[in-house]
C-alpha cells in the first residue's frame, strides 16, 4: 500500500473507533449531565450539552434524604456474595468439565445449557412459590440464591474455556514433579487462570448489580431492596425526579467501575505465554 | 536409577485397543528409544510408565516395585514433555526447584542441585528469567534441567526435540546423549524420528499399531529388520522394496523379478519354490556404474543431490529404485547399470511381511 493510502486507512479506522466510543458513551454522558442540572433548568435547557448552571443538589438529596444508601449497601452485599460464590462453584465445575471424563457429563452439560434457554419471566412465579414457604422472599439471601443459580451455568462454561486454554501438560508435569492433583491445580493452574477468574467475577458482579426483574418480584420491603429497584422509587404517580434518579445512577456506576479497575490487571491476557512451544 | 519391567501391558479406550500386550525389560542405566509412526501407541506406553494413563491390563515394575496403582508423584520418575510444559508464572530457577520444594528439601541442597544442573546445561545466566523470555532451545534445556535436579530413578522423554528446528535438534540430540553418558540414568525416549532413535539408543523398540515389531540395538534393526515395517521405517532414504518370485531350483537359488530379470542369491531361504517374496535393499547398498559395466541396465529418472552424496531414482525393471552414491556425475535420463549384491538383500514373506530366514 502507498503511504497516503495507508494514512487514509488509519484515519478512517480511528474515526470509526471514535464514532463508536461516542455512540457508546453518550448515554452515560447524558446521565451525568442530567444529574447536575438543577430542576428549574431541566426542561428549559433540555437539549443543551451542558446546563448554564451546574449543581450537586441532587447528589446531596440522594445521599442525605433518600433510602438510596441502604439500597446501595444491599446491592453490594448481594452482588459481591453472588460473584464470590458463583466464581468458586464455576471454577470447580469448569475444571471438572475441562479435565475429566465422567459418567453423565454430556447430560450435565446439556441440562446446564437448557437452563439458559428459558425467558426468566416464565420462572418468576414458580421461584416465588418455592422461596415463599422457605421464608426466602423479601430477603437478600433468597436473592443471592436465585442469582447464583442463574449465573453458575454460564460462568461454568466461561471458566471451562479458560481451563481448556491451559495445557494439560502443565499439571501433568507438576504431578510428575511430586504434586497431588489438588496441589497442581492450586499452585500451577489457578495462578494461570487469574484472568479467567477476574473475568468471571466481573461478569457475574455486573449481572447481579443491574438485575431488576427478580429483585422487583421477590422483594417488597424497601429495607432489603437493591438499587435497581430503588431507582424506581424516584418515579412517582405524577412525576419523575429525573435529576435525583440520574444522580443515583451515577453513584451506582461507581462500584462497578472500581471493581473493574481492581480486576483489570488480571484481565490482561498472555500470562501463559512461554509455557509450551511457541 | 532403576530397571523398568513391563509385562503384558494393554491399553484400551472403551472398545478401541491401542496397546496389545507389550513386554519389555529395561536394564538399569539403559537408554531405550520407543520409535514408530504417530498413533502407534509409543506415547501412551510412556505415559503409562509415568502414571499419567491408567493401565488396562498387565504390570509395570520400577526397580522391582509394582507401580500400577501408584500416583505419578510416588513413582520417582522425571519426564520431559514435547511442549516442555514449563510453569509460565515461575522463573527458571523456580521451575527447576519446584519438585525439590515439594519434597521439602533444604534450601542449601536446592541451591546446590539447581546450580549444578544449570552449569551442566549452560543455564547459569538465565535463572531469573520467565519461560516466555527464553528461546525454544533454552526452554528445552530448562525442561531437562527440571528433570535432572531430582536425580530420579528414570527419565522419560516424550518427543522432546520435535518443536526445535533441524540444527538445534541435532545439537540437543548430542547434548542428551552426553547427559546420559555423564548421568548414566535409565532413560526411555519416545520419538517418531528414526535418526534420533538410531543415534541415541542403546536399544530401539520399534512399534506399530500398538504392537512391538522389533527390539534390538540400532544396528541390529538396520542390518536385520524383522519385518517389512521395520525395514521401511529405519533408514533414510528408506529401503527399496519390490516383489519377486523365489526360485530354489535351476542354477542355484534366485529371485525372478519382472521382465525375466533374475537375481542370484547366495544361499537357500526357508521358503517354497515359486513363492512370492518381497525383496528389500537399502539405497546405499546399490552400486551404480557406467552403462558398459556388468549388471542390470537402468535409466536415471531423477537426481536428488544432498551435498554429501546423491540419491538417484533409477528404473531397472518395472519399478523405481533409489540408489545412494557419492558419485556426483549422473544426470537425469543417463543410462547406467546397477547391481543388487546378494549379501545386501533382505527377503520378506510377501503376505505376512516377516523376514525370511
Amino acid at each position: 500500500m502507498t503511504r497516503p493510502k495507508r494514512i487514509a486507512g488509519t484515519i478512517a479506522h480511528r474515526t470509526a473507533i471514535l464514532a463508536y466510543i461516542v455512540f457508546a458513551l453518550f448515554p452515560l454522558y447524558w446521565l451525568l449531565k442530567v444529574s447536575v442540572t438543577p430542576n428549574d433548568l431541566l426542561y428549559s435547557e433540555g437539549v443543551l450539552l451542558w446546563p448554564s448552571r451546574a449543581s450537586i443538589e441532587h447528589y446531596l438529596f440522594v445521599l442525605e434524604h433518600s433510602d438510596f444508601p441502604r439500597f446501595f449497601r444491599n446491592s453490594v452485599i448481594v452482588s459481591g456474595s453472588t460473584a464470590f460464590i458463583v466464581t468458586i462453584l464455576a471454577s470447580c465445575a469448569g475444571y471438572a468439565l475441562s479435565r475429566f471424563t465422567f459418567r453423565g457429563k454430556y447430560w450435565i452439560v446439556a441440562l446446564m445449557l437448557l437452563t439458559q434457554m428459558f425467558p426468566l419471566v416464565m420462572l418468576v412465579a414458580p421461584i416465588f412459590k418455592m422461596l415463599s414457604p422457605l421464608g426466602l422472599t423479601n430477603s437478600l439471601t433468597g436473592l443471592v440464591i436465585v442469582y447464583v443459580a442463574f449465573n453458575v451455568p454460564f460462568a461454568t462454561f466461561l471458566m471451562q474455556s479458560f481451563f481448556d486454554g491451559i495445557p494439560k501438560d502443565l499439571e501433568e508435569a507438576a504431578m510428575i514433579d511430586g504434586a497431588t492433583r489438588f496441589r497442581a491445580f492450586s499452585q500451577i493452574i489457578l495462578p494461570l487462570t487469574l484472568p479467567g477468574i477476574a473475568a468471571t467475577l466481573g461478569f457475574v458482579f455486573t449481572a447481579a448489580w443491574s438485575e431488576l426483574l427478580f429483585a422487583l418480584m421477590l422483594i417488597s420491603s424497601s429495607g432489603v431492596s437493591t438499587f435497581p429497584v430503588g431507582l424506581l422509587s424516584f418515579v412517582s404517580k405524577f412525576s419523575v425526579d429525573f435529576g435525583q434518579m440520574m444522580a443515583a445512577g451515577v453513584l451506582a456506576l461507581i462500584p462497578a467501575c472500581l471493581f473493574f479497575l481492581f480486576i483489570q490487571r488480571y484481565l490482561v491476557q498472555g500470562l501463559t505465554a512461554g509455557a509450551v512451544k511457541g | 536409577m532403576a530397571s523398568i519391567d513391563i509385562a503384558e501391558i494393554r491399553k484400551a479406550y472403551g472398545p478401541v485397543h491401542v496397546l496389545h500386550g507389550i513386554d519389555l525389560s529395561i536394564r538399569d542405566g539403559e537408554f531405550v528409544v520407543l520409535v514408530g509412526p504417530s498413533g502407534c501407541g509409543k506415547s501412551t506406553l510412556l505415559r503409562m510408565i509415568a502414571g499419567l494413563e491408567e493401565i488396562s491390563a498387565g504390570e509395570i515394575r520400577i526397580d522391582g516395585r509394582r507401580v500400577n496403582d501408584l500416583e505419578p508423584k510416588d513413582r520417582d520418575i522425571a519426564m520431559v514433555f514435547q511442549s516442555y510444559a514449563l510453569y509460565p508464572h515461575m522463573t527458571v530457577a523456580e521451575n527447576m526447584s519446584y519438585s525439590l520444594r515439594l519434597r521439602r528439601t533444604t534450601r542449601e541442597r536446592i541451591a546446590a542441585a539447581i546450580s549444578g544442573a544449570a552449569a551442566k546445561l549452560g543455564l547459569d545466566t538465565l535463572m531469573e528469567r520467565r519461560p516466555r523470555a527464553l528461546s525454544g532451545g533454552q526452554r528445552q534445556r530448562v525442561a531437562m534441567g527440571r528433570a535432572i535436579v531430582r536425580a530420579p530413578k528414570a527419565f522419560l522423554f516424550d518427543e522432546p526435540l520435535s518443536n526445535l528446528d533441524a540444527r538445534l535438534r541435532e545439537q540437543m540430540r548430542g547434548e542428551i546423549k552426553k547427559l546420559h553418558q555423564s548421568l548414566g540414568a535409565t532413560s526411555i525416549y519416545v520419538t517418531h524420528d528414526q535418526i534420533e532413535a538410531m543415534t541415541l539408543a542403546d536399544r530401539i523398540v520399534a512399534m506399530n499399531s500398538g504392537i512391538v515389531q522389533q527390539v534390538g540395538s540400532p544396528l541390529d534393526l538396520y542390518d536385520r529388520p524383522a519385518n517389512l515395517f521395520v525395514a521401511g521405517f529405519i533408514g533414510s532414504p528408506a529401503m527399496n522394496m519390490f516383489d519377486g518370485t523365489y526360485r530354489a531350483n535351476g542354477a542355484g537359488p534366485a529371485i525372478e523379478v519382472a521382465e525375466g530379470t533374475r537375481i542370484s542369491l547366495q544361499r537357500q531361504y526357508q521358503v517354497a519354490d515359486g513363492a512370492r517374496v518381497t525383496i528389500g535393499i537399502r539405497p546405499e547398498h546399490i552400486p551404480v556404474g557406467a552403462a558398459a559395466e556388468p549388471g542390470i541396465s537402468a535409466k536415471v529418472e531423477l537426481v536428488e543431490p544432498t551435498g554429501f552424496g546423491t540419491i538417484l531414482h533409477v528404473r531397472p525393471f518395472g519399478t523405481t529404485l533409489k540408489a545412494f552414491t557419492i558419485n556426483r556425475d549422473a544426470t537425469a535420463s543417463d543410462a547406467v547399470t546397477i547391481r543388487l549384491p546378494a549379501e545386501r538383500l533382505h527377503l520378506f514373506d510377501a503376505q505376512g511381511g516377516q523376514r525370511l530366514a
